[in-house]
């Protein structure tokens, strides 16, 4: 819309600023202090020491990349789920994506027992664990994309996805019961979330998985924008209701669905993250929205990673846990502040 | 007397309207066939559950008919896309709207959806449309407001500006006067009335209204429980069928002021 796009023209070049210096920032800190100029340099490859050289290309920098795909891409996930289902209280794991996946890791990682022992070490391997974290949400999520075309409601398909949830949390229940201290500790520590754990290689694929979903919420930002005023006006505007709610879920499941796998389930930020955004846009309009989500999904997981790595210490916070510290109060502040959610 | 520029916009025939249950089918009105020309203002009346909105729902495709045939603008709806459709009529119903975070210009501007490009961009014309519509209804300084901050009333104007962006011949009203006050109702309908005049819109709207609708609609479809009659509302008065609208024990029809009144 020609008349708003200069209205948000500021907000977002301050928006663009604050990613690239919370980018840098990220990179910059860690257990091992680097100076800025020196971290810029080793873009090049040309920084004093070798070691940094090391740090920031190997470590620092994909864990940064991993932390901006994560948190846009949750950004728009649940962006897309609360227009889908015009309601606040949506997020990108509400069709069941990750208990999907967190019963498909549970299966491998708890049930390893149940194998011989060469199988089991190849299983919860890296890649045996994506594998099963994908292979558990995609299935999860066939499953309720089956039962819900049978059902024409929007929100009965909500309430599919949250009663798949319970099963299959049910079943992971079932599966800790039986398995040993050991096995229930690495499956916790996958819980937790991780964004340091990708190689290059792994981003690549990550990144081709991201961009897949990103596509397609793009092509659906027109119909996203009708589905605001309910299905029936969607309808009378010539929206096929059916081919474009597809297209979304299909979006939300490859985004939600590859950031589960490669890092883990995250909470919080596909929640929290379009909230934040229309309090500072105060638009519903997606061809603002997208754009700033991304943006704002970027800094908070960029942000939200520098709180977990401690500056300037050995420690390091599951991810997992700061981004629910940092979601909720910024949920509980924007009701206090508005008494109404809106979408 | 129709004039030779007039033509059927919107017609039925044979309609039987209703639901298929598990138990066969449910039918609420059969063998309908009404006919509307272009340019008129088209109230349609009847007691609560007779079939008014099944009706409405029957024409705008949302529902299927149970047989019989939807024609608009001589083609019938069967042989219509939605994307088609979605030029021919737009729609203002009942139901209330699902986000209010949007401005006013933006909600109209949805309006525009089946003209746009794939992501949705206003070309000239579509702004034009636009700042047209909001003319017409007399909101343009409402454009910049957003929907939470309006009352009922320009709510439902906004509404009305959205449906004409869409810019089709007809458009389709489901009770479009619910939640209104008594001035708010006679504005909208008044509203309606100079629409049909100044831009050539053929408009249908089912409403409660009776004794309003009589006084503005050139057409009125009258829906009772055997029947259900589409004239001239005088036609309809001097043939009684108001009359036959509600059961008598509480109010009846004064075909003197052409309004109902409660028995004494």
């Amino acid at each position: 819309m020609e008349q708003t796009n200069t209205v948000f023209k500021l907000p977002f070049m301050i928006l663009s600023i604050l990613t690239v210096v919370c980018f840098l920032v990220n990179i910059s800190f860690g257990s091992v202090y680097i100076p800025l100029s020196q971290t810029i340099s080793t873009f090049t490859g040309s920084s004093e020491v070798e070691v940094w050289n090391v740090i920031v290309m190997d470590y620092r920098l994909p864990k940064a990349i991993t932390a901006i795909l994560v948190g846009s891409g949750l950004g728009i996930s649940g962006l897309l789920m609360q227009t889908l289902f015009r309601n606040p209280l949506a997020g990108p794991f509400v069709l069941g994506i990750s208990s999907g996946a967190s019963l498909g890791v549970a299966i491998i990682v708890l049930g390893s027992g149940l194998f011989s022992i060469s199988l089991a070490t190849v299983l919860v391997s890296k890649w045996g664990i994506i594998i099963a974290a994908s292979l558990g949400s995609f299935l999860v999520l066939l499953a309720v994309l089956a039962i819900s075309s049978r059902v024409r409601d929007t929100m009965a398909i909500l309430i599919i996805g949250l009663m798949f949830g319970s099963i299959t949390a049910a079943l992971v229940s079932v599966l800790s019961y039986f398995s040993s201290a050991e096995q229930l500790q690495q499956y916790i520590f996958w819980g937790f979330g991780n964004l340091s754990n990708l190689s290059w290689n792994e981003i690549l694929i990550f990144l081709v998985i991201y961009l897949t979903g990103l596509m397609l919420s793009i092509i659906s930002i027109k119909n996203l924008n009708t589905l605001l005023l309910g299905d029936r006006y969607a309808r009378s505007l010539g929206i096929s209701l059916k081919q474009s709610r597809l297209i979304i879920i299909l979006a939300t499941s490859l985004l939600a669905g590859g950031i589960t796998a490669f890092a883990g389930p995250i909470a919080f930020v596909g929640l929290a993250i379009p909230h934040l955004t229309r309090q500072l846009f105060k638009t519903s309009n997606h061809k603002i929205l997208l754009p700033a989500v991304i943006l704002m999904g970027a800094i908070v997981m960029l942000l939200c990673d520098l709180v977990a790595q401690v500056p300037s210490s050995e420690l390091t916070l599951p991810i997992n846990a700061i981004t629910a510290l940092v979601g909720a109060p910024v949920v509980i502040w924007i009701l206090v502040k508005q008494r109404k959610m809106m979408f | 007397m129709k004039s030779s520029k007039q033509h059927t916009i919107l017609k039925t025939q044979n309609l039987n309207i209703g639901y298929h249950t598990k138990n066969g089918t449910n039918t609420i009105a059969r063998d309908l066939n009404i006919e509307i020309t272009s340019g008129e203002l088209v109230g349609l009346v009847g007691a609560n559950g007779i079939g008014k909105s099944t009706l409405l729902r029957t024409i705008t495709k949302m529902q299927t008919a149970l047989s019989g045939q939807v024609f608009i603008n001589n083609s019938s709806i069967n042989n219509i896309s939605l994307k088609e459709l979605s030029q021919e009529l737009s729609l203002v119903l009942t139901e209330p709207l699902q986000t209010k975070n949007l401005s006013v210009f933006e909600l109209v501007a949805l309006g525009r959806h089946p003209y746009t490009n794939w992501i949705g961009s206003l070309t000239k014309e579509d702004t034009f449309q636009i700042n047209k519509a909001l003319d017409l209804i007399g909101i343009t300084d409402l454009k910049d407001y957003r929907c939470f901050e309006l009352s009922d009333g320009q709510l439902q104007k906004a509404m009305i500006a959205r449906a004409l962006a869409q810019d089709t011949k007809l458009i389709i009203l489901d009770e479009p006067t619910t939640h209104l006050d008594m001035y708010h109702k006679a504005y909208i309908l008044k509203l309606l009335q100079d629409l049909t005049k100044e831009t050539g819109k053929t408009i249908l709207f089912s409403s409660h209204e009776i004794d309003l609708a009589i006084q503005l609609c050139n057409t009125m479809i009258v829906m009772t429980e055997d029947q259900v009659h589409c004239n001239e509302p005088c036609v309809l008065i001097e043939d009684g069928v108001f009359d036959s609208l509600f059961p008598k024990d509480l109010i009846s029809f004064d075909k003197e002021s052409g309004r109902f009144k409660i028995n004494k």
